[in-house]
């Protein structure tokens, strides 16, 4: 029946050109239900296929011109969206990551970044970090560390004395009395804190600074066990490995008490001028506690020995950062302390 | 203080030795020495000349043409110095040579050519003496190098004063030649003395020593005509080497002995000082010492006294008017001890340290006042041939040291030390110091040596150091302690201190600051702020710095102010100490406190506070696990702001407070900022026990929210109240009060505010209806705060 087969062609011939021309997703499914809808010519055809005599072969193609209008409308359907998308990405707001940013990030004191390093490495070497106050006794200060009235050594530190007789602590030393009636031995503590010596203040010199002091009690302490622990120690502080050498240093609260000079970290001990040529740079004090000052604190000095070490923070920090002038610490200026951001 | 090697060869055989290594060692065993000077290295071609004749340079009034005879030919020599004369014999710098680095060539000098220099004592870098040339008076060979017959080649080094206030043994050549002795293993040979033993017949010094605690021994002679003025050259180099300065012989001599020996001496014009008395004096008086200086001196300074007449400080200083002039040919010697405290004391109260009064204070030993007796009138007898003793040697020995003996077994060394020194080593060591020793079978008595025991070995322990210094540090093996380690968790105080600082520098960008102890009262005064009397700072730098704070803030407000240009919106945070007067045992109240300041100029006031509202709330939620309440208070200082200050409390514990500056405070800082500030106490913060965390189920049911509207003064409402109220006004599930929205229209006096409350059950799904009773309910217990619920 050339009739029925001559429509579906001339409508198969329509549909292709009006998809062609199709603009849009309402004209496309104008289009759709023009073709496939209800009343669509689609439908019109298959109402009409009751007069057709070879229905079989009739429906047969009917039904191919419909699945080809479904896809072709589908195939058209997807490319539209996929046009409108692209559309919508050329036109999104272009962001721009280097704009200057005004969020600003706080920042701690270069003190708090040292010594919460330092407390870490200790406390995985089984020390108590103690708090102590500022404000001390003459007793604490120096009787109980073996500096008696009049001795000379008084006379190395200024000393900020209050109108009540009590005194600002010249150094972190001034805890060792109490800690050790604290804890008793055995004993591995460090205590950090601010300290003050009366002098005028300059690049190099402040009023007031940070120390951390650090003691260890036990049965057969030596000096060999000294040098080991603050070898151990600086490499874990300075992270990397650290060479010491101790010389005899003067210290009323230690016996013997030694000046531990480390090589230098800038030239590595072959000698500059930051060590003046020697490769050596004097870190810190240290050395066995007198035992005075042990039994003072309590301590049998017949069964333990001990040393004890002070590390000078607020000069670390200087070290690790590269400050050059000591009174930014306490400046409050938030154009230097601001740039010391996290941990 | 400079000591000379070669001064110290004079003790010590350095032969074969590198002398620089040695005082590197020095370093590492004794002492830090500071620097190394090598002297006479750029000094060469130096020799003695003759000057045959003089003539005035045609050109110049100051200029003379010399003939100069070096022993081979004569030569041409054009010499500016004022003290030429012929027949002088002369240090000439030749062409070639060069003087303390400065090379000698041929010259023209104004039309004349000059073959060579003479050097004065200071171009040679011997003496500060640079009036003329030096005048060359010992017989020596024209042509014989300078540096053959004096010792300008030497070795100084240099070893800052206060790494020896322990040993004042070390405070001379000696004493140094001793460590130096130990450490290279070689003899120490004594110094040249005379035996006072013969003048035992001649008549004593008249001595009383009136105060035998302050003056430990006094011992004198008298020695007549004396006739040298001069000192010899290489003392007089030495002398100057070390940083003393030649004076004239006995003066000199005396400095000698004293830099030799460690001994402060003096010496009285015997015709002034014929008889000696130590005491001090009831009344204060003025006494001039031979620095030209009158000085006023008390009841507690000793004095040496000619009868009843001051002749000098003891142990510090000389009188001027019985000082050696340089007629004085007889003299009377003092070598004496004295208590090195009232040294101290007196010197500090004087203002006037001296060498000898410097030595005192190390507390010297009484031993070695006969010692440098004996030295000196080796030297100057020696020296000056004429010279007579006319006195017995005068002692009197008031106070003695305790013979100090300790006793220690091998044991107590290898404990100590943690490695093996050996006994033979440890003997070695021990009496090459000069300890006396007696060992059997690894059990050691040692007597400390006179001049190690006024103070610095007195314990077993101090013999450690002798032995393990000298061992070498470098030497020893380490080890570690074989103590079990056993990681420890921070203290609570500790650890919530970091967690503060977290919170703050983490949630709320602020920046930590560090400051003073003490209150600037200049920089309160610039912002109107008031500083309260407190506990005073006696020897505070300046007066603004007198008074300890009692609180953070107004630090933090300067840091604010000084801040400005930083930006427009920033916080800065310190913690610190203050402190709140005296408690009851007259101690200071020291509390430890976190002060905290938000600025802002982009911010409104009330959003700045809220910001510092939410932080507090944020450190107790965090750490504490509790939520502080804010109740208005009275302002406790004057830069709070008398409305808006508010005290934080948590678990019925005040811990600080929050406000905002007082107007006049915040104009000085900055008009148009927005500023609060909080400080709360860390020490009652970390006292308050933390709230445990309970795991409460979520209803699966959604929750039911009911607004309801009132008007009310926003300032007035205590929203904690509020919220407490409300749940205690029902029984149905309230679970959360919250603000939907203020609209303050008509400004702050008549605001409306919408509450919204939600309810939720966990078995089922509330309805409002069911609800509405506890709603009713609330606006009941809300009209009792004077809160009108609108329709």
């Amino acid at each position: 029946m050339p009739k029925m087969k001559d429509r579906i062609e001339q409508l198969k011939k329509e549909f292709s050109e009006s998809l062609a021309a199709v603009a849009g997703e309402e004209a496309l499914e104008a289009l759709r239900v023009a073709y496939l809808g209800k009343k669509g010519r689609i439908a019109d055809l298959m109402k009409d296929l009751r007069d057709v005599e070879d229905k079989k072969s009739a429906g047969q193609w009917i039904n191919e011109f419909k699945t080809l209008a479904e896809s072709e409308i589908a195939r058209v359907s997807a490319e539209q969206k996929d046009a409108a998308i692209k559309a919508q990405i050329r036109g999104a707001k272009k962001l721009n990551p280097t704009l200057i940013a005004e969020r600003e990030l706080g920042s701690y004191h270069p003190i708090t970044l040292c010594t919460k390093d330092l407390e870490e490495i200790f406390m995985g070497m089984g020390f108590t970090i103690e708090d102590y106050s500022e404000i001390v006794g003459d007793y604490e200060c120096f009787e109980a560390l073996n500096i008696p009235k009049h001795h000379p050594a008084r006379d190395m530190q200024d000393t900020y004395y209050l109108d009540n007789g009590q005194l600002l602590k010249t150094h972190t030393s001034a805890a060792q009395n109490a800690i050790m009636k604290k804890y008793g031995a055995p004993l591995r503590a460090i205590f950090p804190g601010r300290c003050f010596r009366n002098e005028s203040t300059d690049a190099c010199h402040e009023n007031t600074f940070f120390q951390m002091e650090g003691m260890m009690i036990d049965e057969n302490i030596s000096i060999s066990n000294l040098i080991y622990f603050m070898k151990t120690m600086l490499s874990q502080v300075f992270k990397r490995d650290i060479k010491v050498r101790l010389r005899p240093g003067f210290f009323p609260f230690v016996e013997p008490g030694f000046e531990l000079d480390i090589n230098c970290l800038i030239c590595g001990g072959e000698g500059c001028p930051s060590c003046k040529n020697s490769g050596w740079l004097e870190l810190c004090p240290c050395g066995m506690i007198h035992p005075n000052v042990l039994r003072d604190g309590g301590i049998d000095t017949e069964k333990y020995t001990g040393f004890a070490f002070g590390l000078g923070l607020t000069r670390l920090a200087m070290m690790r950062y590269g400050v050059k002038d000591i009174r930014d610490f306490n400046s409050g200026s938030l154009k230097a302390l601001s740039q010391f951001k996290s941990l | 203080m400079f000591l000379s090697m070669n001064w110290i060869g004079d003790f010590v055989d350095f032969s074969g030795l590198d002398k620089k290594s040695l005082i590197k060692n020095f370093t590492l065993s004794t002492a830090e020495v500071e620097d190394i000077i090598v002297k006479g290295e750029d000094t060469y071609g130096v020799i003695v000349a003759r000057i045959e004749s003089i003539e005035n340079h045609p050109n110049s009034k100051k200029l003379h043409l010399l003939k100069v005879n070096t022993g081979k030919d004569v030569i041409d020599v054009v010499c500016g110095a004022p003290n030429v004369r012929e027949g002088m014999k002369v240090a000439l710098a030749t062409v070639g040579g060069s003087v303390c680095g400065h090379p000698i060539s041929e010259a023209t000098i104004a039309g004349y050519p000059s073959f060579g220099m003479c050097c004065s004592e200071a171009e040679l870098g011997i003496s500060d003496d640079n009036s003329g040339i030096w005048d060359i008076t010992d017989d020596i060979a024209l042509g014989t190098d300078i540096k053959s017959v004096y010792p300008i080649d030497d070795i100084i080094f240099e070893v800052d004063n206060k790494s020896l206030t322990n040993r004042p043994d070390l405070w001379s050549h000696y004493g140094m030649a001793r460590e130096f002795a130990t450490l290279t293993g070689r003899e120490l040979k004594a110094p040249a003395m005379q035996c006072v033993k013969e003048y035992e017949s001649l008549p004593p010094v008249d001595v009383k020593v009136k105060d035998g605690e302050l003056c430990l021994r006094y011992t004198a002679i008298k020695v007549e005509n004396v006739q040298r003025k001069v000192s010899p050259v290489d003392m007089r180099i030495r002398l100057y080497y070390c940083g003393s300065r030649a004076i004239n012989f006995l003066a000199d001599l005396t400095n000698y002995v004293m830099l030799e020996l460690g001994q402060p001496m003096h010496a009285f014009d015997c015709a002034k000082v014929n008889k000696i008395e130590v005491q001090t004096f009831a009344d204060p008086f003025v006494f001039r010492t031979l620095d030209g200086t009158d000085r006023n001196m008390d009841d507690k300074m000793l004095m040496i006294t000619s009868g009843d007449e001051p002749v000098a400080v003891a142990g510090i200083m000389g009188g001027d008017a019985s000082k050696i002039e340089d007629d004085t040919s007889s003299l009377l010697l003092e070598s004496a001890t004295f208590d090195g405290v009232s040294i101290r004391k007196t010197s500090t109260r004087l203002g006037l340290r001296t060498d000898a009064s410097m030595r005192y204070e190390k507390m010297l030993d009484p031993e070695l006042c006969p010692v440098a007796t004996k030295r000196l009138l080796a030297l100057l007898l020696s020296l000056d041939e004429g010279a007579r003793v006319i006195s017995s040697f005068t002692d009197c020995y008031m106070k003695h040291y305790p013979e100090i003996t300790l006793s220690f077994d091998k044991k107590y060394v290898d404990r100590y030390t943690g490695i093996d020194i050996s006994v033979a080593e440890i003997k070695k060591t021990l009496t090459a110091l000069g300890f006396g020793l007696t060992e059997k079978d690894g059990n050691f008595t040692v007597t400390v040596p006179s001049w190690r025991a006024t103070k610095d070995v007195t314990l077993k322990a101090d013999i450690i150091e002798e032995i393990t210094r000298i061992y070498g540090y470098d030497n020893f093996e380490v080890k570690p302690s074989v103590s079990p380690l056993a990681p420890k968790l921070p203290e609570k105080a500790k650890a919530e201190e970091n967690r503060i600082k977290d919170l703050l520098v983490k949630g709320y960008r602020m920046h930590e600051v560090h400051s003073y102890i003490w209150s600037d009262l200049a920089k309160n005064k610039a912002l109107g702020i008031e500083t309260p009397e407190n506990v005073r700072v006696i020897n505070a730098q300046t007066p603004d710095h007198q008074y300890l704070r009692v609180s953070m803030i107004p630090t933090l407000l300067s840091f604010a102010k000084e801040n400005r240009s930083y930006g427009d919106a920033f916080s800065i945070f310190e913690i610190g100490h203050t402190v709140e007067g005296l408690r009851e045992d007259g101690k200071c109240n020291e509390q430890k406190k976190l002060g905290a300041i938000l600025f802002s100029r982009k911010e409104s006031e009330e959003a700045v506070f809220l910001r510092a509202r939410d932080a507090i709330v944020e450190l107790c939620e965090d750490i504490l696990h509790k939520s502080p309440v804010f109740l208005p208070a009275e302002p406790v200082f004057g830069f709070e702001h008398p409305r808006n200050c508010y005290t934080i409390t948590v678990a019925d514990t005040v811990i600080g407070y929050l406000s905002v500056p007082y107007p006049t405070v915040k104009e000085a800082i900055d008009k148009k900022a927005a500023i609060a500030f909080f400080e709360i106490n860390t020490n009652t913060f970390s006292a308050v026990s933390a709230g445990i965390v309970k795991y409460e189920e979520p209803s699966r049911f959604p929750a039911i929210e009911m607004d309801m509207t009132f008007v009310c003064k926003i300032g007035e409402v205590n929203f904690d109240a509020l919220k407490a109220a409300a749940k205690a006004a029902t029984d149905a599930p309230l679970t959360s009060v919250s603000v939907q929205d203020i609209y303050e229209g008509d400004g702050e006096k008549s605001a409306t505010l919408t509450l919204r409350f939600a309810f939720s059950a966990s078995d089922r799904t509330l309805t409002k209806q069911e609800l509405s009773p506890a709603m009713d309910a609330i606006a009941e217990a809300y009209a009792a705060f004077g809160l009108a619920a609108q329709a």
